[in-house]
């Protein structure tokens, strides 16, 4: 945990540099979700709902998505840009290190700029929060700190297998795209809008649902989701899903033959 | 001057058309988007009270026309290598080219894009004519339709490339590319549509859009080819993206004389 803090500390250093570049950065990170959460509101003003929704209760739903999607990225950066040091040989320096290989590849970026959009997602989910019709109890409470832990855990994962696949192909894939941006792109909405093939995939392959979709019903009371504390702690499962992640890792560790540049 | 340019172009397409097997995690990538995109719209469309201003089938076509040719037109597409030449000081060979660099980094990214959206629109295109009822890009109403739209999404690319101009431009100026990239593709990708249909958007937000360049990029050809816009229209507007091109063409010629002007090359 020191080590991390240290090369956080370096890193912040390193991108403050150009101070006019990492201040445009940091606010065009802000912007980001927040043209497409005006985008929202602009459909909402168009059509007044969505298959049943409101539009609060989609706000909730868009910012525990951005907020966790943005701290995974906050901190989970070093594994998007994982590929390309597998392809310049210089993951065979992290291997002689004496710690995990998770931990370095970690620690070897994080995107100080992306604040910004960190910033503006907190401020999204306490608005939504208070506008929309819920009695706020411990329970509930609760269960929407945990929802962001457990996108967090889930987008990491995601960021780790995306990033396994390059011991084998040394090019990182744009199919992964798929599962990061898209997989961001469509937790903004309610997962039942869709249709069963994606609502299957992303509840029971990758568990989108049980961070976002499910806790939701339970939050809201809706589809009878209220009375089942179960729904509630759903978010927990999400954890599950970091374990075959960070096997796929390790196997790919084990796999790893330099490129030997 | 203008061959050089051409074989600048040639090469480059050469080169982009090599890249088969990221086109094709591309191209599933962008089925994937493309109809999480429908499904969204379908789901808002569903319960709608009054008749919006776009019918569905028409925001479909229009959605996979966006993905089909992302390549054309997205504004955070970069070639890292012209931002290498200006941040570590190898902007001074290109200076002893004969050929005046606006025209020659303007006739490679214009080769980059094309030879990525080549290898790309066929393949979604023709899928999604295909496609089952709800999904399907509905094809333009006649051919003369189709010219137009070629016409104006032609000028439109065009376009895109001069406004992309500038964010290398500039820069010159902040040294390091992120910010003004990530700016301008973000109000860009908005401003063009992208995000939302411009039809789609509240009045007061729609006078802003059509004050400004991005929307002729993308929303005007793609509106074209759905039969939105009349083929009156369409020439009308094609002037007015003519206009603009060249207003932006030579205000990035002049910007980048000034800014060359200015550049001190560090160390050897």
């Amino acid at each position: 945990m020191r080590l991390y803090l240290k090369y956080m500390k370096m890193i912040m250093k390193s991108q403050m540099q150009y101070r006019a570049s990492f201040l445009l950065l940091a606010f065009g990170q802000c912007l980001t979700p927040f043209t497409t959460f005006a985008g929202l509101y602009f459909m909402f003003e168009r059509f007044g709902q969505l298959k049943g929704w409101s539009f609060y209760e989609v706000a909730l739903c868009f910012a525990v998505t951005q907020m966790a999607f943005s701290f995974a990225e906050v901190f989970g950066r070093g594994f998007d840009v994982f590929s390309s040091l597998v392809v310049s040989g210089d993951f065979d320096r992290l291997l002689v290190r004496p710690r995990g290989t998770v931990l370095q590849v970690f620690g070897s970026r994080f995107e100080f700029a992306r604040f910004g959009r960190l910033l503006l997602s907190v401020f999204l989910l306490i608005w939504a929060a208070g506008n929309i019709e819920v009695d706020w109890t411990f329970l509930k409470v609760t269960t929407l700190v945990l929802m962001v832990v457990s996108g967090v855990v889930i987008f990491l994962g995601i960021f780790i297998l995306a990033a396994s696949v390059s011991f084998w192909t040394v090019q990182g894939l744009e199919i992964a795209n798929i599962f990061t941006d898209g997989g961001r792109e469509m937790t903004q909405y309610p997962l039942n809008i869709y249709q069963k093939w994606v609502k299957r995939v992303f509840t029971f392959i990758i568990p989108f649902a049980c961070f976002n979709y499910l806790p939701l019903l339970y939050i809201l009371e809706r589809d009878g989701a209220g009375g089942h504390p179960l729904y509630a702690m759903l978010p927990l499962a999400g954890f599950l899903f970091l374990a075959p992640c960070l096997l796929v890792w390790r196997v790919g560790v084990r796999h790893y033959r330099s490129t030997g540049s | 001057m203008i061959r050089a340019y051409l074989s600048v172009f040639k090469l480059r397409i050469n080169t982009g058309l090599q890249y088969r097997a990221a086109a094709l995690a591309g191209i599933g990538t962008q089925f994937f988007f493309g109809s999480i995109f429908i499904m969204i719209f379908m789901a808002f469309y569903a319960n709608s009270t009054e008749a919006p201003p776009m019918s569905l089938s028409q925001v479909i076509t229009y959605t996979w026309l966006k993905q089909a040719f992302l390549a054309l037109i997205m504004l955070w597409i970069r070639d890292n290598e012209l931002f290498q030449l200006i941040t570590s000081g190898n902007i001074a060979y290109e200076m002893c080219r004969p050929s005046g660099i606006y025209g020659f980094w303007y006739a490679k990214l214009l080769a980059q894009r094309l030879s990525s959206a080549l290898l790309r629109c066929f393949p979604i295109l023709i899928v999604t004519v295909f496609l089952p009822a709800p999904y399907r890009l509905e094809l333009p109403p006649d051919w003369l339709t189709f010219l137009l739209f070629l016409a104006v999404l032609t000028a439109g690319t065009l376009m895109v490339i001069a406004i992309s101009m500038l964010i290398y431009i500039s820069v010159f100026v902040t040294m390091s590319p992120g910010g003004s990239l990530l700016i301008f593709s973000i109000f860009g990708e908005f401003l063009s549509g992208m995000v939302v249909p411009v039809p789609l958007m509240p009045g007061w937000m729609q006078d802003i859009v059509y004050l400004l360049p991005f929307h002729w990029t993308a929303d005007f050809p793609f509106r074209v080819f759905t039969g939105d816009i009349s083929k009156l229209d369409a020439l009308k507007g094609l002037a007015a993206q003519l206009a603009w091109l060249a207003a932006l063409a030579s205000f990035g010629h002049y910007t980048m004389n000034r800014a060359l002007r200015r550049v001190v090359v560090q160390g050897g």
